[in-house]
C-alpha cells in the first residue's frame, strides 16, 4: 500500500474538508442558536447527515490515497451492500437463490476483478453480456415459472445499478490519458465532488426556496428551484476545479453538468423503485441518509456516461 | 466462538432489532419465533446482546443436528442446544423434561412452537409445546419473536445463504392465564407473533 503524494489530489481533498470543517461549524452554530420545536426534527437529521459525512469523506479519502486496489475494494464493499439492499426490496421466490448466489459471490467479484487486471473489454461487456444470459438460465433450471420475467429482471437490474454502473467509478483508474497516466484518481475524485455536490446543493436549494415540485409522486422532495440551483451550483464547482482533470474549464462545467443531469436521473429512478415498494429508505444502513443506494443513487447514474464520454474524447 | 460468529452474522445480514413492547433485559425469558429457515436461530441469536445471549439456549431437533458430527459439535459446543426428539418418543426422553431441566437451571429459551420450518412467510398452527411448557412454569416471560426474511437468506433446501437485510421484532411477553385453555392460549401467543410482524 503506498501513499499518494500527487499535490493537486490532496489540495482537492483538502478542499473537501475545509468544505465539510464549515459546514459542521455552521451545523454547530444552527444548533445553539435553534430553539423552536419545529426545527428540532430536521436538525436531528442534519447532524447525523454530517457525522455519516464525516465517516463517508474519511473513508473515501483513504481509499483514494492509498492507490487503486483500496479503491476498488472499497467500490466492491458499496456495490455488495447495494445490492443486497436491492435485493431485499424486490422480492424474488426460493428458485432464484441459486441465481443470487451467483448475483453476489460470482459476478460481483469478478466484476471487480477485471478492473483490478485491467482487463477492459471484458468488463465492459462481463455483466451486460454474460450475466444477462446466465441469470434467467439459472432461475429457469430451478423449475419455478411464476413472475419469470420479473423475477429475472429484478436480478439483472440489481447487478446493472448496483454492481455494473458503480464499477465505473474505479474503472475510471483505468482510463489511459495522454499525460495524465498516473493521476487517474483525481478524476475519480471529481466525479464524486461534482455528484454529491449536486446532491447537496439540490437538497439546500430545495429546503431554502424549493416550490414548485417536479415529480411529486416519485420524489416529493425535488423541485425545480431546487434542481436548477444543484445543477448550477455543481457545474461552477466542476468547472472551477478543471485543474485536477484534462479538461478545458469548460469542459470541465459541461462534465459536470451531464454528470449533474444524470445524476438527478439516477435519483427519480431509485426513488420510483422505492415509492413502487412502499418504503422511504432502501435501509438505515448511514444515519441521516438512510441505505447505501439512498446515497448512491446519482452515482450510479453519472459513473457510466462520466467515464464513457471520457474515454471517448479524451482517453487513447 | 459465538460471539465471532454472531458478529459476522450481522455483518452478513445486517439484521435490524426492534424491541417493541419490551426490553433487553439478563431476565430469565422464552424467546418463541417463527421458524423459516436454519438461520433463524442463529439471526436470532445474533441479534441478541451478548450478556443476554449467553443466557440463551435454543430447543432444536435432536434428529437434524446430531445427524453428523459436524452438526453435533457445532450445536452441543458452539449453540448450547437442548435436543429435542421428534419420533420414537417414550416416558424416558420425554422432551417436556430437557426444557424443564434447563429452564430450572436459569436458562432462557429459544423456543420455535411451529415445530418444524415451514415454507411460507406466514405463521403455520403452534403445537402444544408452549402450552405445556408454560403449564408446569407458569411464571415464564414469554417474548414472541418475529423474523422478517430469514426464508430467503437461506430457504429449506439450500446451504448457501444469499445475503439479504432482515430484521427481527421482539413484542409484548405473554403469560399463560390462570385457567385459561390450551386452543385459547396457542391462538392468543399466535396473534402475538403476528402483531409483531407488522
Amino acid at each position: 500500500m503506498e501513499i499518494t503524494h500527487d499535490k493537486q489530489l490532496l489540495t482537492m481533498l483538502g478542499a473537501i474538508f475545509a468544505t465539510l470543517s464549515s459546514a459542521t461549524i455552521a451545523t454547530l452554530i444552527l444548533n445553539l442558536r435553534s430553539k423552536s420545536e419545529k426545527v428540532a426534527a430536521l436538525l436531528a437529521n442534519l447532524n447525523a447527515r454530517m457525522k455519516s459525512w464525516w465517516v463517508m469523506i474519511a473513508i473515501f479519502s483513504f481509499a483514494i490515497l492509498t492507490g487503486g486496489t483500496t479503491s476498488i475494494l472499497l467500490f466492491s464493499i458499496v456495490s455488495f451492500l447495494a445490492l443486497r439492499e436491492f435485493i431485499t426490496l424486490t422480492p424474488t421466490r426460493t428458485a432464484d437463490h441459486r441465481s443470487l448466489n451467483w448475483a453476489f459471490f460470482v459476478i460481483l467479484p469478478i466484476n471487480y476483478l477485471l478492473i483490478a487486471v485491467h482487463w477492459y473489454a471484458m468488463f465492459a461487456i462481463f455483466i451486460p453480456v454474460y450475466a444477462f444470459l446466465w441469470i434467467p438460465i439459472r432461475s429457469a433450471l430451478a423449475g419455478d415459472s411464476e413472475d419469470f420475467l420479473a423475477r429475472t429482471a429484478k436480478i439483472q437490474w440489481g447487478l446493472m445499478v448496483c454492481v455494473y454502473f458503480v464499477s465505473y467509478a474505479p474503472a475510471l483508474l483505468n482510463l489511459s490519458i495522454p499525460g495524465h497516466e498516473q493521476h487517474m484518481a483525481r478524476l475519480l475524485c471529481f466525479l464524486v465532488l461534482v455528484v454529491q455536490t449536486s446532491d447537496i446543493m439540490q437538497y439546500v436549494f430545495g429546503k431554502i426556496f424549493g416550490k414548485r415540485k417536479i415529480v411529486p409522486n416519485i420524489s416529493p422532495n425535488k423541485t425545480v428551484e431546487g434542481f436548477v440551483g444543484g445543477v448550477l451550483s455543481a457545474t461552477i464547482v466542476g468547472a472551477c476545479f478543471y485543474w485536477v482533470t484534462p479538461f478545458q474549464p469548460w469542459q470541465a462545467g459541461v462534465m459536470a453538468l451531464i454528470i449533474s443531469l444524470a445524476g438527478f436521473g439516477g435519483g427519480i429512478v431509485m426513488s420510483a423503485i422505492k415509492r413502487d415498494r412502499g418504503v422511504k429508505d432502501y435501509s438505515a444502513l448511514i444515519p441521516g441518509h438512510g441505505g447505501m443506494i439512498d446515497r448512491i443513487d446519482s452515482l450510479c447514474f453519472a459513473a457510466p456516461i462520466f467515464f464513457h464520454l471520457t474515454r471517448y474524447f479524451f482517453a487513447h | 466462538m459465538l460471539n465471532a460468529i454472531c458478529a459476522l452474522i450481522r455483518f452478513f445480514t445486517g439484521a435490524q432489532v426492534r424491541w417493541n413492547g419490551c426490553e433487553p433485559a439478563a431476565v430469565q425469558r422464552v424467546y418463541y419465533a417463527n421458524h423459516t429457515s436454519h438461520c433463524d436461530c442463529l439471526v436470532l441469536l445474533a441479534v441478541l446482546p451478548a450478556y443476554i445471549r449467553q443466557l440463551v439456549r435454543p430447543a432444536a431437533a435432536a434428529d437434524y443436528w446430531n445427524a453428523t458430527s459436524l452438526r453435533r459439535w457445532f450445536s452441543h459446543k458452539i449453540l448450547h442446544i437442548i435436543p429435542i426428539d421428534r419420533s420414537k418418543l417414550t416416558r424416558a426422553n420425554n422432551p417436556m423434561q430437557k426444557l424443564l431441566g434447563a429452564v430450572d437451571e436459569g436458562s432462557s429459551l429459544i423456543f420455535f412452537p411451529e415445530g418444524g420450518r415451514g415454507d411460507q412467510t406466514t405463521v403455520r398452527e403452534f403445537k402444544c409445546g408452549l402450552y405445556h411448557l408454560s403449564k408446569a412454569r407458569p411464571n415464564l416471560e414469554l417474548i414472541p419473536t418475529y423474523i422478517d426474511n430469514g426464508n430467503r437468506i437461506l430457504p429449506k433446501g439450500e446451504f448457501i445463504p444469499v445475503p439479504i437485510l432482515c430484521s427481527v421484532t421482539f413484542g409484548e411477553p405473554i403469560k399463560l392465564l390462570p385457567n385459561e385453555r390450551k386452543d385459547d392460549f396457542l391462538n392468543r401467543a399466535k396473534l402475538a407473533l403476528e402483531k409483531c410482524a407488522c
